[in-house]
């Protein structure tokens, strides 16, 4: 299955729809798929200035848990609080409700340097 | 990497494979909470051809099975079965195993694949009195059916009947169409159902056979992660997680299969009285998180205050009760049931509190 083509992706396959000066981050359905059941989210970073690459998140599915990094620079705005009872929407519908957090984009040069879905599928299919 | 009779049908079936103890073996098929839910409820198919089988034989056999068990075997009747444990000397444990009484003077000890090896090496070194042994770990093959449909969905295939089987006892006879084969009440679930016993020559017949058989109920196969949950919600000890060869049956909450009765004189006998006399200082114990969080293997216990109380051993979301469970030792004054303790989940400090096992009771 490819990746939608209006998402920008990371190598640790979290995405990245672009709404303006605002960002929504979620993991790919390939990262759902190798996490399998999700059975846990927790941020705890909501209001925080975050930079590119730091942890915002943790992620537990049944057997493993996962750090989840900021794809560009921003600020924390919003936690997907469906998550807490539903976290099993990440597995259902990853690009969709499953979303994880809103930031508030810091630097928008950054989104250069994510690949597209293209690439990101190139990283997943090799 | 060992495979299995069943490796190339377990993926044929979409499971995801993995190395464990050495051996190919499916992880997961259609995801870790369906498959926990379809033998809670159902009825669901484990590989567990990985387990070791030592058999036991000749005119020293009970000597050496009750030198090395810490179990009763002379309790044993003939088709009966026993969990026990072997302990290794130093009042810890080598492995933990199930002992069936096959007929006169021949038993079976079906352990862990993890430790075939050691178990082997352990055991040979302990018949000092000549007792026959024979490792027939890579010639059996072992199938566990388990869930509430099991019977209805794997009688058609046998003429023994299934349902006078009584948990902990077996039988031997014919399984779809395959002589010799060891029907066993047992499972590693709490769900029900049978393991069955097989030379490898004829096993992909009767897994086939199975999964034909049980169609139509909606029989489907589960993977090890899966067989992990369930045995967690049961509170039943994973070796290499919950026991090993630092921890003692007494401390693991074993003792109900450490008897120090009269004729029984195990390995580490005085030892495990010993403890069991003066009380242990860490005890093996289930707890469920109050606060949300899952526990881990290895995360640490805390008091109110922070101070580290114990260490986690087996901890998951479990699938039934929607909630963190886990099992872990902690320090002799917070072992009582309902005792507040703290799971330390990253940097933060979880509430959580002391449990009777199983977790789950269907």
């Amino acid at each position: 299955m490819s990746a939608p083509e209006n998402l920008k992706y990371t190598k640790d396959h979290e995405w990245v729809r672009v709404e303006g000066n605002e960002a929504f981050v979620g993991i790919t359905q390939f990262a759902q798929g190798e996490l399998g059941d999700i059975v846990f989210v927790e941020v705890e970073t909501a209001g925080d200035e975050l930079k590119e690459g730091e942890t915002f998140g943790t992620i537990e599915a049944v057997k493993t848990v996962s750090d989840m990094f900021m794809p560009i620079s921003g600020e924390v705005l919003e936690f997907n609080e469906k998550l807490e009872d539903t976290p099993e929407l990440i597995n259902n519908n990853p690009y969709g409700e499953g979303w994880i957090i809103k930031i508030a984009i810091a630097d928008q040069s950054e989104l250069d340097t994510l690949l597209d879905s293209k690439q990101y599928d190139e990283l997943t299919n090799s | 990497m060992k495979k299995t009779q069943f490796s190339d049908l377990n993926k044929a079936m979409g499971g995801k494979m993995v190395e464990f103890a050495g051996y190919e073996m499916p992880v997961e098929f259609t995801g870790i909470n369906d498959e926990h839910i379809n033998v809670r409820e159902n009825v669901g198919v484990f590989d567990v051809s990985h387990m070791g089988e030592v058999w036991v034989k000749g005119p020293k056999a009970f000597e050496f099975v009750q030198k090395v068990t810490t179990n009763d075997v002379a309790a044993l009747s003939i088709g009966k079965i026993q969990y026990s444990c072997f302990p290794n000397g130093k009042g810890g444990i080598v492995d933990d195993l199930l002992v069936y009484y096959y007929e006169e003077e021949k038993y079976m000890l079906v352990i862990n694949a993890s430790n075939i090896d050691k178990d082997w090496a352990w055991l040979q070194k302990q018949n000092t009195m000549g007792a026959e042994l024979e490792n027939a770990s890579d010639n059996i093959s072992q199938i566990a059916i388990q869930g509430p449909n099991t019977i209805k969905a794997l009688q058609s295939l046998t003429d023994i009947n299934l349902s006078e089987i009584t948990y902990y006892t077996f039988t031997t006879g014919t399984f779809a169409g395959v002589d010799n084969v060891i029907v066993s009440a047992t499972g590693y679930t709490g769900a029900g159902g049978f393991e069955l016993y097989m030379y490898n020559k004829d096993a992909k017949k009767v897994w086939n056979a199975i999964f034909e058989a049980g169609k139509e109920i909606g029989i489907k196969p589960a993977g090890l992660a899966s067989r992990d949950t369930l045995r967690l919600e049961m509170g039943f000890c994973l070796y290499g997680n919950d026991i090993d060869d630092t921890t003692s049956p007494i401390e693991a909450g074993l003792g109900w299969i450490t008897k120090f009765v009269d004729g029984n004189d195990f390995i580490d006998r005085e030892f495990m009285q010993n403890l069991k006399d003066n009380g242990v200082s860490k005890r093996l114990k289930g707890f469920e998180m109050i606060d949300r969080g899952i526990p881990r293997h290895d995360y640490e216990i805390a008091d109110a205050e922070g101070n580290v109380i114990g260490r986690v051993t087996s901890g998951t979301m479990s699938p039934m009760l929607k909630k963190g469970i886990g099992m872990g030792y902690i320090n002799k004054g917070f072992t009582k049931l309902d005792t507040e303790i703290y799971i330390k989940v990253r940097k933060r400090l979880l509430k959580a509190k002391i449990v009777k096992l199983p977790f789950y009771k269907a």
